[in-house]
């Protein structure tokens, strides 16, 4: 998928105009977070869950190369095979080295991030392959021609109207506005893709290494029909994705769906394990787990490791005022909102996703929610510091705040400046009482009036008090 | 191939600090992975057939209870007809045996589309969430639980089990490893693809109807 | 402790910029509370700001150099106290953290974090008090500020100090708890967005049927009140301290200019 992310502050401009993007998020913020919340207060262990989980998290990724080994003896043991990608061009040529091998005409796919991460419906659609999404979100967003917006609802930006314009285009009919019409639309359309496909590519929530397992979550039943029905099954994962145990994998399970959907648990929990047996009556003749690199490996050194316990629940964004303001088109690539603002620039470079990690108030939010603890607004803070060390913050910022630095750094000149500075907006603002323009503050006064001071500062007043007194 | 699982190993390893794990360290893991520590569950007070039964209830599954196993086809048909379900039907070979319906079109084989109705197996539930863990077999073939547009479970009271842990640790009892697959399922498919509106039978199955024996 | 913690602890007052600046008043409410809490305030002439538009904007640097500021002009004091989740959030935990490969300064920084805190939560923590003896009419709501809340877990105290005023009714806003849109430079370098937030904002302070806005850091306040002002949207909008001191009484953050001193 192309990056788009330095065009944050365009796509942020558009998305606050657009009317019905701005209803679906209302919609959406408000869902998320209330049931999300209810789950919580339902779930006395919630807390200890999440430092277990923060902890088992910094386990793993502390042995990761062990797991990721035993991982691999596992798969090898159950027939299946562990293809590794170092960055997203590696991942697409193995994918579809599989599907030239196996004459694949058809793909299917569960959701994947990771999918959309390497860029791969475009390179299978290039070699002349039939791609079809068939999470309904995805599904949504493939007829559209877009990205998603959010990794665990992809289309939470389409109103329903939008929909049934897309279903009418696509299927034909009558354009129908009912919901349960348009989810029957997506299964009747979808329903024989499953049985024709050669192919069939999901996510991996979690990687088992005990048994060389591939465990994905959904509440469509769509990533099941996906790998069960084509011929050859191949699972797309991040390397992080590893855990030890079926036990560990069941504390992440407890968090995911209450953080992400605010559900108790998604309706399908599935674990696969290679491919069909031999006295198996269905299932894939082949199974292929594709582990993706990326940028991962190297973000295990240094403060941004905590990035790879995400567990991709999507809480972040979803408590996130400014993804609830603009949405997830705005950040430009995979993954948006908190996490995206953090994963984006890393992989993809500081410098073409600048405005990421600098388009957050800090505000905590998304911390506070994450199920394994990742210091979120911290490590947006740091990306800031890398930006700045290595001069890809504005040359004009850095100025100012040098500039900043001079003037702070000599309280003297420092009051004596706020003095000026008092005087100058208290006779600006005298004749009105309110100011609405000020030079150099234009940022601020686009939309709101700027107090008019005292003409004389805190500092000044007290000092001059007490030593009347 | 091999190179880029090396390099990225070798980087993994650099960003750690560190080389290939020493001997003493990857005794440890593996005995952590023979022995994985508790991690906190939740506690629950309730009798575990009522929690399972209420849960899966909460997320619109529907739940008959019957004294005796060859209560299982009267049951099942009292399900198929209440809901004008046609009598195309896929069994788990794990209930062949039982006395179904004569007008019943039925087999025991993979769920193909003409398939309208499955009957599976359980291989156990877990109170916690009210989960039916259904694993792949010859008596239980996966398509089973995906493809047809209504499912029925059968499953033994005692079969139910607290929390997920235990679910695991009773098929490692069985000593037969991993199934392919195996599938937990908390109710019938859904979707909140379009406006967080809860649409059932998205892709799976619509209706999911458990018989509760004993 | 010191002896004079037991008796009356000597209290720096950090003076924010904003409300040096924009909201005097806030400042003289704060040593007015402090001071009839029985504390010795003084107010130190070596100090600037927190340092918190260099640290959030990744220059360390310059943060660090405004720490060791703030450090020195007040580590002599039993405590620092001001009126501001924000600064203080940034004074107890990032300070530090910016000092992690300077153990003595690190110490210093820690041995400061300790003492530092924010006005309502040393009222009522570490003082223990309940009621200021203020009164106030009218109906208000509050605005938790983000890094008061999470960064200090301010929430309760505000609102404890708060019921202890006469003639004050507090009805509480939807999602209080989510950014007013401040976010520091935030809202100058990213106005478009800040302004939807904070519009979101306002729409759940008119929902409740207050007459005023309260909240205790004065770039939230400023933030919603110049919103206000530009919307030409009746509301008042003051810091918590000017509540509880009694001294919320001339015109609101933005109505014009408050006679000081």
């Amino acid at each position: 998928m192309d990056l788009h992310s330095h065009e944050f502050q365009s796509r942020a401009r558009t998305a606050l105009h657009d009317t019905s993007l701005q209803q679906a998020l209302d919609q959406a913020r408000d869902g998320f977070v209330a049931k999300r919340a209810a789950q919580v207060a339902e779930l006395s262990e919630f807390e200890a869950l999440r430092e277990a989980a923060a902890q088992l998290k910094d386990h793993i990724l502390e042995h990761l190369d062990d797991y990721l080994e035993r991982y691999e003896t596992a798969v090898n043991a159950a027939g299946g095979h562990v293809h590794w990608a170092r960055d997203d061009a590696e991942a697409r040529r193995i994918i579809l080295d599989i599907c030239a091998r196996v004459d694949a005409r058809t793909v299917t796919k569960g959701k994947s991030m990771v999918s959309e991460e390497i860029g791969l419906n475009e390179a299978l659609i290039e070699a002349g392959l039939k791609v079809v999404e068939t999470d309904l979100g995805e599904y949504i967003i493939q007829l559209a021609g877009e990205a998603p917006s959010h990794i665990i609802a992809p289309a939470v930006h389409k109103t329903r109207e939008q929909v049934a314009d897309l279903f009418e285009a696509a299927h034909g009919g009558p354009r129908r506005t009912e919901i349960s019409d348009l989810v029957d639309a997506a299964r009747q359309a979808l329903r024989g893709r499953y049985f024709e496909a050669d192919v069939g590519i999901t996510g991996g929530n979690f990687l088992i290494a005990e048994t060389g397992s591939s465990l994905i979550v959904t509440n469509e039943g769509n990533g099941d029909l996906t790998q069960t029905l084509a011929r050859v099954h191949i699972v797309t994962a991040g390397i992080e994705r590893v855990v030890p145990t079926l036990h560990d994998a069941t504390l992440f399970l407890r968090l995911l769906a209450r953080s992400a959907t605010g559900q108790e648990t998604e309706t399908y929990t599935t674990v696969s394990t290679g491919p069909r047996r031999l006295d198996d009556l269905d299932g894939p003749e082949e199974y292929h787990v594709v582990l993706v690199d990326n940028g991962r490996s190297r973000m295990l050194a240094g403060p941004f490791r905590a990035m790879l316990r995400c567990i991709r629940c999507g809480a972040c964004m979803n408590h996130c005022p400014v993804y609830g303001a603009i949405g997830g088109h705005a950040y430009g690539w995979v993954y948006p909102g908190p996490m995206g603002s953090v994963l984006t620039p890393l992989i993809k470079g500081l410098d073409l996703a600048y405005d990421l990690p600098n388009a957050c108030t800090l505000n905590g939010r998304c911390a506070s929610v994450c199920p394994v603890k990742i210091p979120l607004p911290d490590l947006l803070r740091q990306l800031r510091h890398a930006q700045f060390t290595q001069a890809i913050t504005p040359r004009r910022q850095r100025g100012a705040l040098a500039a900043w630095r001079v003037v702070a750094t000599r309280p003297w000149l420092y009051h004596a400046l706020e003095r000026v500075v008092a005087r100058i907006l208290a006779r600006l603002g005298a004749r009105t009482g309110r100011l609405r323009r000020v030079p150099g503050a234009h940022g601020w006064t686009l939309g709101r009036d700027l107090p008019t001071p005292a003409a004389r500062t805190f500092l000044e007043c007290w000092h001059h008090e007490r030593e009347k007194s | 191939m091999r190179a880029a699982r090396d390099e990225i190993l070798a980087t993994i390893r650099q960003s750690l600090g560190r080389g290939p794990l020493e001997p003493d360290a990857t005794a440890v893991l593996a005995a952590r992975m023979a022995a994985p520590p508790q991690h906190p569950r939740p506690a629950f007070e309730e009798d575990l057939t009522t929690r399972t039964i209420r849960k899966l209830e909460s997320r619109s599954a529907t739940v008959a209870r019957v004294a005796d196993w060859t209560d299982v086809p009267r049951a099942a048909e009292q399900f198929r007809t209440e809901n004008g379900i046609e009598p195309r039907v896929v069994i788990g070979a794990g209930l062949a045996a039982l006395a179904w319906p004569s007008h019943w079109s039925w087999h025991s084989g993979p769920a193909a589309p003409d398939a309208v109705l499955s009957v599976t197996p359980a291989f156990a539930a877990i109170a916690e969430t009210g989960t039916l863990m259904l694993v792949a077999s010859p008596d239980s073939p996966t398509t089973h639980n995906f493809v047809p547009e209504h499912q029925i479970v059968v499953l033994k009271v005692e079969q139910i089990v607290r929390h997920f842990e235990d679910a695991w640790w009773c098929r490692q009892q069985t000593g037969a490893g991993l199934p392919r697959v195996v599938n937990l399922v908390s109710g019938p498919s859904r979707t909140a693809d379009i406006e967080q509106t809860i649409q059932l039978g998205a892709h799976g199955p619509r209706r999911l109807h458990v018989i509760l024996v004993g | 402790m010191t002896d004079s913690s037991r008796g009356r602890p000597r209290v720096g007052l950090f003076v924010t910029c904003l409300m040096n600046l924009f909201r005097p008043n806030i400042g003289f409410a704060t040593a007015k509370l402090l001071e009839e809490a029985g504390c010795r305030l003084v107010v130190p002439q070596g100090q600037t700001c927190c340092g918190q538009p260099g640290y959030n904007a990744g220059d360390e640097d310059s943060a660090r150099a405004l720490a060791q500021q703030v450090i020195l002009a007040f580590e002599e004091f039993d405590y620092l106290v001001g009126p501001s989740g924000s600064c203080l959030a940034s004074i107890r935990h990032d300070y530090p953290l910016l000092f992690a490969a300077a153990p003595a300064w690190r110490a210093r920084a820690e041995a400061l974090a300790a003492k530092s805190w924010e006005l309502t939560s040393f009222l009522v923590d570490v003082l223990g008090i309940s009621q200021t003896g203020a009164r106030f009419d009218g109906v208000v709501t509050y605005h938790d500020s983000c890094s008061g809340l999470r960064g200090l877990g301010i929430k309760g105290q505000p609102r404890q100090l708060l019921a202890g005023i006469e003639g004050l009714t507090l009805r509480e806003m939807a999602e209080t708890e989510v950014c007013c849109g401040f976010g520091g430079t935030f809202c100058v370098k990213y106005p478009e967005i800040s302004l939807k937030l904070v519009d979101d904002k306002i729409q759940n302070v008119l929902a409740t049927g207050a007459d005023t806005l309260l909240g205790g850091d004065l770039g939230c306040l400023m933030q919603v009140a110049g919103r206000l002002r530009r919307r030409d949207l009746p509301m008042r909008v003051y810091h918590v301290a000017e509540v509880l001191a009694g001294l919320a009484t001339g015109p609101s953050i933005g109505e014009g200019p408050l006679a000081s001193g």
